[in-house]
């Protein structure tokens, strides 16, 4: 399992007080998980915080799954 | 116009959380005042408060003592992010009041006819200051997507109307120290005009946050006398006043068309008979010095109820530990006149310290539970007062008396007025 997944699965787990066995790649926030349209903003923002980086509002809003997340993250933190 | 009655009730106070634990601590003449604990008071003139005793320490609580307050077993701290204190509290009030009135709206109708009207004095006054700091270091791309639905005073009626279905009318009042009344006055009114036929009222508060008393205390409202002495800090009437005590809570009924809960069986505690509202139109912060807003605003009350000032048997008293308390008193005796005597009165907030908007909610519960129980509840702390009055001021501890009829007042800065009046149901 990926550095980036694992970080990702632990916000997701803690901002969500998600069921970790729910939190696989292909879990989407909103219909697996629980999430509303507010959650996924503020879980945008966590993932911002923990990698340290700017995911603009147009990408924000194709990001609907864990795996979403971690492509997103890796492709912007390989530059 | 159809007539509305009380069939539930929810209280959550610096006396706890719970109906009867509270009742018991107000007839006991308890104090709920305390040091507050929820930030740091270095700094402030006043270091004192009504906090909620919660099973976190807060206001001195802790877990497994009678009536303390448990976030958790209202909402899961993922919930709870979306919410101020505030909402939390009017949750877990009207939870208990509808409990307590045994409804639960099953049907589409019946959810169509039960609405929900609780308000609050200021809302989410922490979450505000909070996030203007987050907003002012880190930018606007950092302030949360809870932020203004934590902060929104009508969600209170909002998160109400969610949890438990209720689709009837949903409103929210904010007029300051007078909201929990004005909530359960209006409210009647939507029921007595067959706009719902149950209605979910009240008030929340929770402004015990830096901001909100470093706020009041430059109104040069807050006590800051007492702060080594608590319990001895709200003492209405007394000579040796020294301003009010920020309370926290809040306070929920559950109003019902007269024959709705009838035919229901439910448990009718008292008739909301009297609603009276009026404005002084006078100052900001001060009430006008002849109390002529809150005694018209009782004299429109005793009218509406279609009742004589003589059957009025307790009123508790807006009465928050200012100078504006013998300001009230008097507006009372001018409407009492020869029937002062026989008119018990009291403040709550000598034990409760002051809700705000909560306020009125509380003490129009308590007023309920006086004509129940045939207590009136005492003042406290009333060692000297400032002058005398032909009424019958309880002291120290409940007075057992008849009450049939009792009448609750409630004033907010801006010069608003209110007083509702309960009566028994024979």
């Amino acid at each position: 399992m990926s550095d980036t997944l694992e970080r990702v699965r632990k916000i997701v787990i803690d901002h969500l007080d998600a069921d970790p066995e729910k939190v696989v790649e292909k879990a989407s926030f909103i219909d697996d998980l629980g999430a509303d349209s507010l959650d996924n903003v503020e879980l945008v923002m966590a993932f911002e915080e923990e990698f340290d980086i700017e995911i603009p509002d147009d990408a924000a809003e194709h990001i609907q799954t864990v795996g979403d997340a971690v492509k997103f993250i890796d492709e912007k933190l390989a530059g | 116009m159809r007539r509305v009655v009380v069939t539930g009730l929810g209280l959550l106070t610096p006396l706890g959380w719970g109906v009867e634990h509270n009742w018991k601590g107000i007839v006991e003449g308890r104090s709920g005042i305390g040091p507050i604990t929820c930030f740091d008071t270095e700094g402030y003139a006043c270091t004192i408060a009504g906090e909620i005793p919660s099973v976190d320490g807060r206001g001195g609580g802790a877990p497994g003592q009678h009536g303390v307050f448990d976030h958790e077993k209202v909402m899961s701290p993922k919930d709870r992010k979306r919410v101020d204190d505030f909402i939390v509290y009017a949750i877990a009030a009207a939870d208990e009041a509808l409990a307590d009135a045994g409804w639960k709206p099953e049907t589409e109708e019946q959810r169509e006819r039960t609405g929900v009207m609780v308000g609050s004095g200021i809302g989410g006054l922490g979450p505000i200051a909070d996030t203007a700091i987050i907003l002012k270091e880190q930018g606007p791309r950092r302030v949360s997507p809870f932020f203004i639905p934590s902060a929104l005073i009508n969600l209170t009626s909002g998160q109400i109307s969610i949890r438990h279905g209720l689709k009837g009318p949903n409103h929210s009042v904010v007029t300051a120290c007078a909201t929990g009344a004005h909530a359960i006055g209006d409210a009647a009114r939507m029921i007595a005009l067959d706009d719902a036929d149950v209605m979910v009222a009240g008030g929340a508060e929770s402004s015990i946050v830096p901001i909100g008393i470093a706020g009041f205390l430059a109104c040069k409202a807050l006590c800051t006398a007492y702060n080594d002495t608590p319990e001895k800090a709200s003492r209405p009437w007394d000579k040796d006043h020294s301003g009010f005590v920020m309370g926290e809570g809040a306070g929920i009924v559950v109003l019902e068309e007269y024959e709705h809960a009838r035919a229901r069986g439910a448990t009718i505690y008292a008739e909301v008979v009297g609603y009276g509202l009026s404005g002084d139109a006078y100052h900001i912060t001060a009430p006008a010095e002849d109390g002529d807003g809150g005694y018209r605003a009782m004299q429109m009350a005793v009218k509406r109820a279609g009742i004589e000032v003589s059957d009025i048997d307790y009123v508790n008293a807006h009465g928050t530990s200012t100078m504006a308390d013998w300001i009230e008193a008097g507006a009372i005796e001018r409407l009492m006149a020869d029937h002062a005597p026989n008119v018990a009165l009291s403040s709550t907030k000598s034990m409760t310290g002051h809700l705000l908007g909560a306020a009125g909610a509380i003490e129009a519960i308590y007023c309920i539970l006086a004509i129940r129980d045939q207590i009136a509840p005492p003042t406290i702390n009333l060692d000297d007062p400032e002058r005398e009055t032909a009424l019958n001021m309880v002291k120290d501890k409940g007075q057992p008396m008849k009450i049939d009829v009792a009448m609750s007042n409630s004033f907010g800065f801006g010069g608003t007025n209110a007083s509702v009046i309960f009566k028994k149901v024979g």
